[in-house]
């Protein structure tokens, strides 16, 4: 059963989750290291070099990683979805073009001065290196969302025989989802970071790393979730707000609503069933689901079954895994506000000797084997708001104006399985090794508060080791 | 009718010279970074290390040319770029594994445990050769005209071996600049060693080209054409002869012009490339397509010109800068 399109649009699935892992890490990371280095040239305080010289090569590593996975994508276009820029490529290339070139060059260079030029640049052109590298991979946010949300709210076109004309660039790149997607992505970066920098801090904490770098990186990502989480919860209730209005389908998928109603439950807990077109062992809050869309408690919902062609072909994306993403997303976000802001109290409390607040001292053990165990729950979160809003488009892969089985390209099945086999495999590999080496290099800068390993000459470039305090 | 002549006409040719500029960049500066790699098997630990360490500053920012290249392709000729790419299914898979080992192996051999080191350090090495063996085979299948029949893939296999040789030519020449002493006279036998691979390469691709069509056959050698193209094959000559003599002599005395053999491969990279892009034009998949047919509307390729004239000077500006930075001997690569 080897099908081109579907074992194609796995291995774009498998790409571009693989490639948004990193980026994801690197777009809001570069702004925190820049707070570091700012926060350095203000104090001088010593404390804010040591968080800025760990993170960094969590950075470069995490960079490398993006980079790579990424030129993958560029070239995907080509080898399995040529039909995208056929028929969209006028809108679509410009905009990549303009990532290309605003950003990616811009990241690449200044990052070898972010990394390498400490000593041999002056500290004002080091700290504009870090502050145009994180400048770049916001701007290549910027630009891939435009396109992204293109896709999902297409507008300020014309199809001439078949092809895509713009009439309105403007219209383009403001459409109505890029300013909700836009931010909805950049608070996810900025939440998976620093709640990648608390599970690392709390594990350098536990196994006795307690210096005053590993101190101002835990408080940093612990008021940095705490107060985004909830203008996070705040913009994600708009895009779906947004979503609704033009794409009433994923709605309608991410809710499990197969009948237009008043009053719909949200639902806590569902089986959809595609073929009976109805749920199966529902359990739902009556009337939440149409409180939260309509803001009113018997506001009507359209249903699955309005989005379906007169031959019975549905013309609504698959409902379980957009349903199921789609709460996976949100449970992830509700453990987030409430994991940052027990931290927040707990670090808030007076000390027993009425001498200020606990600090990270604050934060009992258990706590911070929860941390810990959130390191990477960003990226679950992420990736499980992108399925729903990818998954959630189909049969469209621009809404409304192409399907994604016009894109793809007529390359052999078993030639698509292999490369999909290759890929797979690497990533996996890469995967364990990333996560494995961040670990390795906390170990390292946590033992180095009592032992100054002398390390041979070729592993220079390794984590600094910072003397205890 | 038009202020500045048929846009329709200007702007595909405008943006092939663009695609064919970012594709030279990329071959001479990603080609030292890949060559550097497919040298690693013949360095010993120390001077992996000192290698590394004069091209991890630039490796990031040479590989973007790349993506700009098929960003070009992708956003100007997008017909085309479905074509080439769907043509070159499985090099472009293979290349692509091996920039991703690449790439990630500058990371990993020095931020993972130091046992890992040599796994990582051959990741390098695989994924260069990946790399630059792939580029050489997709090189030689789009002389042939893209079509997969056996003479075709032999021809192509050949290139393959050739452009993988001319690219660790061009990365000894690299470290022959960036390094000293008994590393640097490592690199100049290295380059001796890998200038044949770009002879031959030049020489294939030169001889296959007109004898695959005869419509490139008749640009090169009808007259009078052949009497201002002949500099060329001649240009080429006198470099070939030019870097062979100051191999032999080096390293020069006080290491002076210890830059100029890196020199001389870029200028022999760029005459023969610049001879390949005078066969192929006005084709971009050759023979079937040209770059008129290919292109994107005008309104969109003008929207991506007039960021291009901002922004290309910039990216240019800001990558001398970092070459700058980083100008002179290479120091072991490190974080301050």
């Amino acid at each position: 059963m080897l099908d081109t399109l579907l074992l194609s649009r796995i291995q774009f699935a498998a790409n571009i989750s693989f490639h948004i892992l990193f980026p994801t890490i690197t777009i809001a990371l570069g702004w925190v290291l820049l707070f570091f280095r700012v926060r350095y040239n203000s104090t001088g305080d010593a404390r804010w070099m040591e968080a800025y010289g760990f993170w960094v090569k969590v950075f470069a590593l995490s960079f490398a990683m993006g980079v790579v996975s990424g030129i993958t994508m560029s070239f995907q276009f080509g080898t399995n979805w040529p039909g995208f820029m056929e028929i969209v490529g006028n809108i679509a290339g410009p905009l990549l073009a303009y990532e290309i070139m605003t950003a990616f060059f811009l990241e690449a260079v200044f990052l070898g001065i972010m990394l390498f030029g400490f000593s041999r640049v002056p500290r004002w052109l080091h700290t504009s290196a870090t502050f145009l590298v994180a400048f770049g991979t916001t701007m290549s946010t910027f630009w891939i969302i435009v396109l992204n949300s293109w896709m999902h709210t297409p507008q300020g076109f014309e199809m001439i025989d078949g092809v895509a004309h713009a009439t309105d660039w403007w219209a383009i790149i403001f459409n109505p989802s890029m300013p909700y997607r836009f931010f909805h992505m950049m608070l996810a970066s900025f939440l998976t970071v620093s709640f990648l920098i608390a599970g690392v801090s709390a594990f350098r904490w536990l196994i006795g790393g307690r210096t005053s770098g590993v101190r101002v990186a835990m408080r940093t990502a612990i008021f940095t979730a705490a107060l985004l989480i909830p203008v996070q919860i705040l913009v994600g209730d708009m895009h779906g707000l947004n979503t609704k209005e033009y794409q009433p389908a994923k709605v309608a998928a991410m809710e499990g609503v197969w009948e237009t109603e008043r009053g719909v439950p949200l639902l806590l807990f569902a089986l959809p069933d595609e073929e009976a077109r109805e749920n199966n062992f529902e359990i739902g809050i009556p009337g939440l689901a149409s409180f939260i869309l309509t803001h009113e408690w018997d506001g009507e919902v359209k249903g699955l079954n309005e989005f379906v062609a007169e031959d019975g072909t549905p013309l609504h994306p698959r409902v379980a895994p957009v349903f199921w993403s789609f709460r996976v997303m949100v449970g992830t976000g509700m453990l987030m506000l409430l994991a940052s802001w027990a931290a927040v109290f707990l670090m808030l409390r007076k000390r027993s000797d009425g001498m200020g607040r606990r600090g990270v001292e604050g934060l009992p053990k258990p706590f911070l084997f929860g941390l810990v165990a959130m390191t990477f729950s960003g990226w679950l979160a992420t990736l499980a708001g992108w399925y729903t809003t990818e998954i959630g488009r189909q049969p469209w892969l621009v809404q409304g104006v192409m399907t994604t089985k016009e894109a793809v390209a007529d390359v052999p099945p078993t030639m698509v399985l292999s490369s999909l086999i290759a890929y797979l495999a690497v990533y996996v590999i890469l995967l364990g090794a990333y996560i494995s080496v961040i670990f390795y290099l906390a170990r390292r800068a946590s033992r180095g508060q009592s032992i100054e390993p002398r390390l041979p000459q070729s592993e220079d470039a390794q984590v600094r080791v910072v003397p205890a305090e | 009718m038009y202020t500045f002549g048929d846009p329709t006409q200007w702007l595909p040719f405008v943006f092939a010279g663009l695609m064919g500029l970012s594709i030279l960049i990329y071959v001479v500066l990603d080609g030292f970074d890949l060559g550097v790699g497919v040298l690693f098997p013949f360095a010993d630990d120390e001077e992996k290390d000192a290698m590394i360490a004069s091209i991890g500053p630039f490796w990031d920012a040479n590989e973007t040319w790349l993506v700009l290249a098929v960003g070009l392709l992708l956003v100007a000729f997008p017909s085309a770029h479905g074509e080439i790419l769907t043509a070159l299914y499985a090099p472009v898979a293979i290349m692509l594994i091996g920039l991703i080992l690449r790439g990630v192996a500058f990371e990993f051999r020095v931020k993972a445990p130091a046992a890992y080191k040599r796994l990582w350090n051959n990741a390098f090495f695989i994924g260069s050769l990946m790399t630059s063996l792939s580029q050489g085979f997709m090189l030689g299948l789009y002389v042939m005209g893209l079509d997969w029949t056996l003479g075709h893939v032999a021809f192509a296999c050949l290139t393959a071996v050739f452009l993988t040789v001319g690219y660790s030519f061009i990365g000894a020449t690299w470290v022959i600049h960036k390094n000293s002493d008994a590393l640097q006279l490592k690199a100049v036998d290295w380059a001796k060693g890998g200038i044949w691979g770009l002879i031959l390469g030049v020489g294939a691709v030169s001889l296959a080209t007109p004898y695959v069509s005869p419509r490139i056959f008749e640009k090169w050698f009808d007259f009078p054409q052949v009497l201002w193209l002949a500099p060329l094959p001649v240009v080429s000559g006198l470099l070939i002869v030019w870097l062979w003599t100051m191999l032999r002599r080096m390293p020069f005395a006080n290491d002076h012009w210890n830059w100029l053999p890196f020199v001389a491969a870029t200028l022999l990279w760029t005459t023969a490339y610049g001879g390949m892009a005078y066969s192929f034009y006005p084709y971009v998949v050759p023979e079937k397509i040209t770059i008129y047919e290919a292109a994107s509307a005008p309104e969109s390729l003008f929207i991506i010109l007039i960021g291009s004239l901002f922004v290309l000077p910039a990216i240019v500006g800001y990558t001398l800068l970092s070459y700058w930075i980083f100008r002179g001997k290479a120091h072991e690569l490190r974080y301050d």
